[in-house]
């Protein structure tokens, strides 16, 4: 058994072995280029002692390893994604050799060509929606002092009823926002909303989705979202283009 | 692709074509989505990652190390000296 696994970054079309020369991935090992006829996989070796399944399952939840390794991913990813069609694969996806990856490349050509065709001349952009605190009915609450426990009390309650029908407020908006967006995009796909804790925002995130958006298009984006940058009840965040990693499934699933 | 570099939505990009960094969280939001092409040999749940738990748990383990050693264990030892024989 060797103390190695085969790293699996992307899928590709159309990369030449030289250029992945000089590329680094996970662990610093050196990136390489698997082909079969039609679709390539962008690899590298990985320790085998790191990313067996007990040792990766406590990997991912060490917060140092996991943002080493996912900007380690990115890098390769996103630097091959440059110039090349590729389609990101999931952080950590690691077969036992290369002759692993070849056969399931070869047994899944198809599925991989199509999926790599539905992203070609294509882009992800992500879209976070925030809720406007307040959503502009302002916190005049605060400014008279309560004169009694249930006075207190009684502000408190409207004070959350407002909230909630600010979220709900909200909510809707980024509705809007969505189906105005998906009219442009190609494929729409959601992801969890983040924590305020972890978006570092002190306005509560109400959507967070991925496009998958023609580039010809991007403009088009880039003047809906301007329409939306005032609006009084949610605040539009956009990131990207990215390489499409939201979007690299196939439709029906390949093993 | 035409044109990066141009345009409003450049600057806050991150990604392709940009040496400006990802936030990481949003690159986790991708790289740990489920449902991509291939499932690998060594099969883990990626959908299970919580990144509030471990960023928390990050958290206190950043802090822990600014309580010197042998400070906890010499205040157990004065609350015990104290509330033994006090």
């Amino acid at each position: 058994m060797s103390d190695t696994l085969t790293y699996v970054y992307a899928l590709a079309h159309g990369v030449d072995p030289g250029e992945v020369e000089g590329l680094t991935g996970v662990g610093g090992g050196a990136v390489r280029l698997l082909s079969t006829d039609g679709v390539a996989a962008i690899v590298s070796d990985v320790d085998r002692a790191e990313f067996q399944e007990r040792a990766l399952e406590e990997r991912l939840e060490d917060l140092e390893w996991l943002t080493a390794t996912a900007r380690a991913h990115h890098h390769v990813v996103d630097t091959l994604g440059h110039d090349h069609l590729v389609a990101p694969l999931a952080l950590a996806t690691v077969y036992f050799d290369d002759e692993r990856v070849r056969a399931v490349l070869a047994e899944n050509r198809d599925a991989f060509s199509a999926v790599l065709d539905q992203l070609a001349g294509r882009a992800e952009w992500g879209l976070k929606i925030y809720a406007r605190k307040g959503g502009g009915g302002g916190d005049a609450g605060e400014a008279a002092k309560p004169r009694s426990g249930a006075e207190y009390l009684r502000a408190r309650r409207k004070a959350l009823r407002e909230s909630e029908t600010s979220l709900d407020d909200a909510r809707e908006a980024a509705m809007e926002v969505d189906a105005a967006v998906t009219e442009l995009a190609a494929a729409t796909r959601s992801h969890r909303l983040q924590d305020a804790q972890l978006s570092g925002q002190s306005d509560p995130m109400v959507l967070n989705h991925a496009y998958l958006l023609p580039v010809e298009r991007v403009d088009e984006l880039r003047a809906l979202v301007a329409s939306f940058a005032d609006h009084p009840k949610v605040r539009v965040e956009v990131t990207g283009p990215w390489v499409p990693y939201s979007f690299a499934q196939a439709a029906q699933g390949a093993s | 692709m035409t044109g990066p570099g141009s345009g409003e939505l450049e600057p806050r990009a991150t990604s392709l074509f940009g040496d400006e960094e990802v936030a990481l969280v949003d690159l986790l939001d991708r790289l740990l989505a489920g449902g991509v092409v291939l499932a690998g040999d060594v099969t883990i749940s990626l959908a299970g990652v919580d990144l509030v738990r471990i960023s928390l748990r990050a958290l206190i383990v950043s802090i822990a190390p600014v309580e010197r050693p042998g400070t906890l264990a010499a205040r157990a030892e004065r609350a015990e000296l104290e509330s033994g024989r006090g």
